[in-house]
């Protein structure tokens, strides 16, 4: 059973009426609308959604990053509602989505976003680990692969790639290591890095 | 051997096995190597399957997987190698007493696989330790890790000794252990070792990509 977000979201606001958290629409089928959170209200909202009794979305399933170099296209989808939300940032951005259910109630998912300030520096957002312990591991995946520094982490290290790693894999801006110098019979994506290689008569 | 055909022949009706000192190591060397017991992705499953009652790799005599590198004589590399997780390969093989073998298993240990493409898989095990035996598939069945296991006893029957062309844990300045690779900032530090890691360079005909 979906959740009911724009009504959750009218009951964030009145709860947490110094929270910023915004309605974004999914105009697809599947209609699957999230809440927009500033990240420093982040832990907040979810103990607040964990521990209200009608509410108790107890379970954090899954966290994922995005990379967004272009904020025109993050918002190309999900359009924020008529009259909210705050101006779009101009430079790019990353994204830390969250899916919360509730296994008391068996509805789900309650769609979480926060989103950094730029893609250089900038990169803090609150970890929701001392709200759901099964964030850990996740943000510790998301750290590594699309640097997102999550504050308040207990353990915040690399957990794919290994320590002396400097990148960040899932950016879209990463350039992978050019290691194709024996492709005998290459085709699409390692056809193009193969030929770079090819020796020619 | 040097012995007439017939006479052995004769000898063997009586009960007499006359063979080469040669033949009879390798062919205890071939009857029970004992595999090193580790797995790295989905060709593990099968490689597991291989050794139950179905397909009963005990058979030939290779069914004593040993949890330590001391033990082992084969390392069956079975299933993608991760960048992060080569280093520790090539450790375990270095820590193998000699003689010791290596059976690349699936598409993802010969060359990546379907991950080829990934930024964190290695192409190929062959980068950084000499391979006797790829079994290609993805993932293998059981019985082609059994042939293969076969075609690596034919191997193991075939070697020399002593000689110039002798096997290389035979030879006294043959290379037992290899380097192990450094994570760097970007990529393992080398990217493979090219002393045993020497692809050919293929020469195109054209920009079409046709193989000269």
């Amino acid at each position: 059973m979906s959740v009911a977000t724009v009504t959750l979201h009218e009951r964030l606001r009145a709860a947490l009426p110094n929270a910023g958290i915004s309605l974004r629409t999914n105009p697809g089928p599947s209609g699957q609308h999230s809440l927009l959170v500033d990240a420093a209200d982040l832990p907040d909202v979810c103990r607040f959604l964990r521990d209200t009794p009608d509410l108790t979305f107890d379970f954090l399933s899954n966290v994922s990053g995005v990379d967004w170099p272009d904020p025109a296209k993050a918002d190309a989808v999900a359009a924020p509602a008529a009259g909210e939300g705050s101006a779009p940032p101009t430079g790019g951005f990353l994204e830390v989505i969250y899916h919360l259910y509730s296994t008391r109630r068996r509805i789900g998912p309650l769609v979480l976003r926060a989103r950094t300030i730029d893609r250089a520096t900038r990169v803090q957002i609150p970890s929701v680990v001392a709200v759901f312990r099964s964030a850990e591991f996740q943000e510790r995946e998301i750290f590594d692969l699309y640097g997102v520094e999550f504050t308040g982490h207990p353990d915040l290290r690399r957990i794919l790639m290994w320590d002396e790693f400097v990148d960040h894999p899932m950016r879209k801006d990463y350039v992978a290591p050019d290691d194709y110098e024996y492709e005998p019979t290459p085709h699409a994506a390692v056809l193009e890095k193969a030929q770079r290689h090819y020796v020619q008569p | 051997m040097g012995i007439d055909f017939n006479l052995v022949a004769d000898l063997k009706s009586h009960g007499v096995h006359v063979t080469s000192f040669e033949s009879l190591v390798n062919w205890g060397r071939a009857s029970s190597l004992w595999p090193l017991q580790f797995g790295l992705a989905c060709c593990a499953i099968e490689m597991i399957a291989a050794t139950m009652a179905r397909y009963d790799m005990a058979r030939f005599g290779a069914e004593v997987f040993r949890p330590s590198p001391r033990q082992a004589d084969l390392m069956i590399v079975a299933g993608t190698v991760t960048k992060k997780m080569a280093p520790q390969v090539v450790r375990l093989y270095n820590q193998m007493a000699e003689p010791k073998y290596v059976i690349a298993m699936g598409a993802c240990a010969i060359s990546g696989g379907p991950f080829k493409d990934g930024y964190n898989v290695l192409k190929g095990i062959d980068r950084f330790i000499p391979v006797d035996v790829v079994i290609p598939g993805c993932p293998p069945r059981p019985e082609a890790l059994l042939d293969g296991l076969l075609t690596l006893r034919a191997i193991i029957a075939r070697e020399k000794l002593l000689g110039k062309h002798r096997a290389r844990h035979a030879d006294p300045n043959g290379t037992a252990a290899f380097p192990v690779p450094e994570f760097g900032a970007h990529d393992l530090e080398p990217t493979a070792n090219r002393e045993i890691w020497n692809p050919p360079a293929i020469v195109r005909e054209s920009e079409g990509g046709t193989q000269a």
